[in-house]
């Protein structure tokens, strides 16, 4: 099996007519690495991964892979292999045949595509699974199927459109730590895409988080969960309460912002260091895990009031839904201790965080997602 | 499910009026218009051509004597067998097997081109444009082609003028005439099956075969073909049957000499007035088909039913 090569997207745009599907787009993905595109549906994920493996022609922009310049390439000349959004299998032909298909296309005899398709059904752990049809096999199994009728191909880079998206979420889970485990095994490099953030965070070694045709953010998934380089990207990944305003004072790397519930402590985004400024609007985003109820009567500047409309109970957590001053909907998760009740219904707290676990930003648009 | 339920379930769903309806229409075609018509030719087929006041007579008995005749002939004739008869009808069922090829040779790029490339309003327009000639009656199309093949037709006239040829290819006499004209009145019959067959095969299959690399012709062998099976050979069988059964095409574009069996069928029934002749010919002709398209279908393993869809 060939290894893994690099991929370039160097200023890169995608125009269907005058609509632009992607926008200037400009990532270095090493060789080796799991790399996924995250944004919500209608982004252009599709749209770039359809650039790299040739069946779309980039509008300006450069795509490179290997460190080669694939303009003007074919789909069949480019060293990739796409795995479908609905995964493409050929119904007609058998699991083997499916998954030898491009052996088919070398010349390779019967015996030893048979032989090949053989090895790879175990490597994805199907083993005599070869003579079914397609539409014999579970989900999961298709998908698999999927993966090794790509490898089947030798390329250099493998790329996913959201193979996962059909499949139930336990089976989902289970997909995820298995294509991770054959990608590691087989060291090639996998650019994957989906709009699920939990898929992105626990597969990649780096992710690119898309809004409207445009990369808000490349980072590793600790840096996109934690260190958010945009309102839309904090909005979008996790769960986050965010609080718009204006700064009241820079400090040190942390900003004071103004808002509706108060003046909020928060430390300044890596990626907004140096914008913010006194007079700016800007949005203050605290994760729900990091709320925490604080003894009443206690003060501070990371201290804002609230009152409890409605609470859930989820076993290890309790989800509880407030209403700060100022109207703004804020959800806190609090781990389940055994002893302690969460606040009851109705009942006025106050709220404290750590300013280092909150993050302003400048403003700009959230994501809709709930 | 047992009858009994299925009744229920059909009377309920389409109520008793429109249920009994539908039952009584669809007994009615079948019977009158399907059954009848072809079990009084069978009929016909096994009995002698008597005169009107014998018919029913005590020499009105079965016999295969028709289609002796048409393995034997007249009794004494020079061959000992019925030369003319039986040439044609293999003539006609190897030129419609040839008219069927060639059709879905030229029909085959057309649909699949219209159900996977070509894009809205000019994929319609392609689609009227196939639809407009069939508005013309059979009979004036055959013509037509007649025009256009003829000795001072459109295309001798022009192969003279560029200076391809000196003198008219008699395209009439070569048949050339006759297997186009009975390749064009079929095409849409041939198109619109291979149309709704390849329509629905999933575009992300063709590409995800080009990505591993796949030429074009292997695109069509291994993925689109055989997705499309159904269609080709409902759209074959038709043209195929349709062509075998041709009688205004080889009449009007065949040349002097050649004949389609069809009508020779004709002949029996309107120039000898030999019904129970022409009915037994028309009867070898259909089984003929009949054994033909079943085992091209067994052959490339498609069932009845998907031919239906
Ligand atoms: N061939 C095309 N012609 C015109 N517009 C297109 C074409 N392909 C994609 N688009 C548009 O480009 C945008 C991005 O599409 P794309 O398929 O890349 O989205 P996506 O991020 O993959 O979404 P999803 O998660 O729903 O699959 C969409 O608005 C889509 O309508
Ligand atoms: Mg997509």
């Amino acid at each position: 099996m060939k290894s893994g090569v690099g991929v370039e997207l160097d200023n890169l745009s995608i125009r269907f007519g005058d609509f632009t599907a992607v926008r200037n787009a400009s990532v270095t993905i090493e060789q080796g690495e799991f790399f996924s595109f995250l944004g919500p549906s209608g982004c252009g994920k599709t749209t770039i991964l359809r650039t790299v493996s040739g069946f779309q022609e980039p509008s300006e922009g450069v795509v490179r892979i290997g460190g080669q310049d694939v303009a003007g390439m074919g789909p069949n000349k480019r060293p990739t292999a796409l795995i479908f959004q609905n995964l493409a299998l050929f119904p007609l032909m058998k699991v083997w045949e499916n998954i030898a298909f491009s052996l088919e296309v070398k010349g390779v005899p019967r015996a030893e595509r048979r032989k090949r398709a053989d090895e790879l059904l175990e490597l994805i752990a199907l083993p005599d699974q070869g003579d079914k049809l397609v539409d014999e096999l579970s989900g999961g199994q298709r998908q698999r199927v999927a993966v090794a009728r790509a490898l089947a191909a030798e390329p250099q880079v493998l790329l996913l459109d959201e193979p996962l998206s059909a499949l139930d979420l336990k089976l989902r889970q289970h997909m995820r730590t298995e294509l991770r485990a054959i990608q590691q095994r087989v060291g090639l490099t996998f650019i994957y895409i989906t709009h699920d953030q939990g898929e992105a965070l626990t597969m990649s070694d780096h992710v690119a988080v898309m809004r409207e045709g445009v990369i808000e953010q490349v980072g590793d998934g600790k840096q996109i969960y934690d260190d958010p380089a945009t309102a839309f990207v904090a909005s979008f990944v996790g769960e986050n309460n965010a609080f718009a305003g204006t700064v009241k004072s820079v400090n040190n790397g942390h900003a004071v912002v103004s808002t509706a519930a108060g003046d909020l402590p928060a430390r300044i985004a890596t990626a907004a260091r140096g914008a913010l400024q006194p007079g700016d609007s800007a949005m203050v985003f605290v994760r729900p895990e990091n709320l925490a109820v604080a003894e009443s009567g206690a003060g501070g500047d990371n201290h804002f009031a609230a009152t409890v409309a409605n609470e859930e109970f989820e076993g290890q957590s309790y989800h509880v839904f407030l209403k700060a001053e100022g109207g703004s909907e804020i959800k806190m998760t609090l781990t389940n201790q055994g002893q302690s009740r969460a606040p009851s219904v109705g009942a006025a707290v106050t709220l404290s965080y750590n300013p280092d676990q909150a993050v302003a930003l400048p403003s700009g648009a959230l994501s809709d997602q709930e | 499910m047992n009858i009994g339920t299925l009744a229920r379930k059909f009377f309920e769903k389409n109520g008793v009026g429109m249920a009994l309806f539908m039952m009584f229409g669809v007994s009615f075609w079948i019977l009158f218009l399907i059954v009848l018509p072809q079990l009084t030719m069978v009929d016909f087929s096994f009995r002698f051509k008597l005169p009107p006041d014998a018919i029913g007579g005590p020499q009105d008995v079965y016999t295969t004597t028709n289609y002796e005749y048409f393995v034997n002939g007249n009794p004494g004739n020079i061959d000992g067998w019925n030369r003319v008869d039986v040439t044609v009808f293999w003539r006609t069922l190897i030129a419609a097997l040839f008219v069927t090829i060639f059709n879905f040779v030229v029909c085959y790029p057309i649909a699949y081109y219209m159900a996977k490339v070509a894009t809205g309003s000019w994929a319609r327009l392609l689609a009227l444009s196939l639809v407009v000639p069939y508005w013309i009656n059979e009979i004036l199309r055959a013509f037509a082609f007649r025009i256009i093949f003829g000795d001072a037709g459109l295309i001798n006239t022009v192969l003279k003028t560029i200076g391809v040829i000196d003198s008219s290819i008699d395209f009439i006499r070569a048949d050339v005439a006759l297997y186009a004209g009975l390749g064009y009145a079929y095409i849409l019959l041939m198109i619109f099956p291979l149309y709704s067959a390849i329509e629905s095969l999933d575009k992300n299959q063709i590409e995800a075969a080009r990505d591993m690399g796949s030429p074009w012709w292997r695109i069509h062998w291994r993925i689109v073909m055989p997705f499309a099976k159904a269609g080709i050979t409902s759209g074959c069988t038709m043209v195929f049957m349709l062509s075998a059964g041709a009688l205004a095409a080889p009449q009007i574009l065949g040349g002097p000499s050649s004949l389609w069996f069809t009508q020779i069928i004709y002949q029996g029934f309107f120039e000898y007035f030999n019904w129970n002749r022409g009915a037994a010919y028309a009867i070898i002709l259909l089984v003929s088909c009949m054994i033909i398209v079943l085992s091209i279908m067994k052959l490339f393993r498609v069932k009845m039913g998907e031919i239906g869809r």
